[in-house]
């Protein structure tokens, strides 16, 4: 049977790699950064195997390499070098043999990992499921990318190193960007854990009527859309409000439904970043590309639709979650 | 109630506000939050080191990256700036709700950065939004200045909006390990599923207030400009090829 963490090996060995021919090119932060990295991947069940017995040191260990991660990001040396003409010339002469043929292997991925979730109840030998049913859409989409792969190397003639190595090229690229996500759900842990989240709530409960459910809906959306205006990121926004509102206010206290309010809730943070000049990438950078005289002009741009899908978002939440 | 560790958020906001490297201030938020909840060094290592192996999931989706390089290599965004350059002949409201559209269904797809910005509104769309909005309206300077912001705008919600419908994006494997976390399981393709109602109303927001913007495009030309140029005045009446 294949489980999930057949798949996080797949992902240890490609951080691997990418961190050997880091190494081979000797951008050493780099190749530490992907090293330390591929150990969760690699070890991450006996890690966690340990904690459960009582053995801490592994747990600990990687807790220091987390924290040399965070060093290592903050050097800042990850960035992927510049591009040349001659590589320009190939993707001009690809893109004009290949034509449309070139999103097969991209759609690929997304197609063929719901052909997989919806046939994997169906697929295996005897009573032996193919997939772990406990994770069959992660195993899906891991068996999907593979797949995407071959068929990508196939109608590109390339070979499997040279896919590895435009896998590295795109993970250097973005650097320690492509590790934000997973350091804030970390952080959305330690914050449950250290009790964060029960003195927001504490906080949120003596401001506002917890009794109500309608309150404590308008709490969550609008404390989404603050923080993530503050931060210029709605990821980070997210474990702050689920851990101190929207999970002991709205999911325990009120029974709403975790599903739609995760995702409707995370939504309700873009409707931030559409607004705050913190998310630069989106707002402060295109209007200097497109040399606009008022730095603030995409976000004037783009402020009604914020808010009327601010009201929308609210809206669905209210109908939807407390069915 | 023990106070101290809300430490823990005000190193967030106070680290993103003022721009520190995101990544290490995530993980002194989670430390400064630990220690001031008077969890000793052995414990908060452990409860670091357990937490972040937990969540591995979340970088599931650099599995695509060997693919999406590969293709990127080959002419992957050349092919689709050919694409979107073949909307040349289309009205300003049409080439940029087709383009919301377009970009939403990509991102949806996992397609995120095959357009962007850079990519596609600097070299693209920005320019074939002016001169689809010259075709029926003189444009001031103001004016054209507006247009491209609202092509940039539409690149944001497009994007924004279509990709918390893909699986392996962050976001839907963030709420998920959040809710897994606390012991409550979800699959990944319900959270998918119900970003669709939000991304739909999305595109039609912003594609009324594309339609709004072109027609009050044309009003304030009609009332600004008594006496348009002659050959722009031409342009518009003589009947397309």
């Amino acid at each position: 049977m294949i489980r999930v963490e057949h798949i996080y090996w797949l992902i240890g060995a490609f951080l691997l790699v990418a961190a050997v021919m880091d190494l081979r090119v000797r951008r050493w932060s780099a190749a530490a950064f992907w090293a330390v990295l591929s150990l969760p991947f690699l070890f991450g069940d006996a890690i966690l195997a340990a904690a459960h017995e009582g053995v801490r040191w592994p747990a600990q260990a990687m807790g220091i390499g987390l924290i040399a991660l965070g060093v290592l990001a903050a050097r800042g040396k990850l960035r992927a070098s510049d591009d040349s003409a001659e590589a320009s010339a190939e993707r001009h002469a690809g893109a004009a043999r290949l034509g449309n043929r070139l999103f097969v292997p991209a759609l690929a991925i997304p197609i063929v990992t719901v052909a997989l979730v919806l046939s994997a109840p169906h697929l295996g030998w005897r009573s032996m499921a193919l997939f772990d049913p406990a994770q069959a859409t992660l195993i899906s989409l891991g068996a999907a990318c593979f797949l995407a792969l071959l068929l990508a190397l196939r109608m590109t003639r390339a070979s499997f190193a040279q896919g590895l190595g435009e896998g590295r090229r795109l993970l250097d690229a973005l650097g320690w960007a492509a590790l934000l996500p997973m350091v804030l759900a970390t952080l959305g842990s330690v914050f449950a854990s250290t009790g964060v989240g029960d003195a927001i709530a504490a906080i949120v409960g003596a401001l506002i009527p917890a009794d109500d459910r309608l309150a404590c809906l308008l709490a969550f959306a609008l404390g989404m859309v603050v923080f993530t205006v503050i931060m210029g990121n709605a990821f980070a926004a997210f474990p702050v409000m689920m851990a101190g509102v929207g999970l002991p206010l709205l999911v325990l206290r009120h029974h709403a439904d975790p599903a739609v309010l995760g995702a409707i809730g995370m939504l309700t943070g873009y409707c931030g970043t559409l607004l705050t000049p913190m998310a630069a990438n989106f707002n402060i950078v295109p209007a200097v590309l497109l040399e606009l005289p008022d730095q603030y002009g995409v976000i004037r741009a783009q402020w009604p639709t914020a808010l009327i899908l601010l009201a929308v978002n609210v809206t669905l939440m209210w109908v939807l979650v407390f069915r | 109630m023990n106070a101290w560790p809300l430490l823990g958020v005000a190193v967030v906001v106070a680290g993103f506000a003022l721009r520190f490297n995101p990544v290490l201030v995530v993980i002194v938020a989670g430390v400064v939050s630990g220690v001031a909840s008077g969890m000793g060094i052995g414990d908060l290592l452990a409860l670091l080191g357990t937490s972040f192996t937990s969540n591995r999931v979340l970088l599931l989706f650099t599995l695509t990256l060997p693919v999406i390089g590969l293709l990127e290599r080959h002419g992957l965004r050349e092919r689709a700036r050919m694409w979107i350059a073949g909307f040349r002949k289309l009205s300003l409201t049409r080439l940029l709700v087709a383009y919301l559209a377009l970009r939403q269904v990509l991102s949806m797809f996992g397609l995120i950065d095959i357009a962007g910005h850079a990519q596609t509104v600097r070299p693209l769309i920005a320019p074939m939004s002016e001169s689809a909005a010259e075709r029926n309206a003189v444009l001031d300077e103001r004016a054209r200045l507006r247009v491209r912001a609202l092509a940039a705008a539409t690149e944001n919600v497009g994007r924004f909006f279509g990709e918390d419908v893909f699986l392996a994006f962050g976001a839907v494997l963030l709420i998920q390990r959040f809710f897994e976390n606390e012991g409550i399981h979800l699959e990944p393709f319900a959270i998918a599923l119900w970003a669709l109602p939000t991304a739909i109303a999305a595109f039609v927001i912003q594609a009324l207030l594309i339609v709004r913007f072109e027609r009050s495009l044309r009003r304030s030309d009609a009332t600004s400009v008594q006496d348009p140029l002659p050959s722009a005045a031409g342009d518009r009446e003589r009947p397309p090829a």
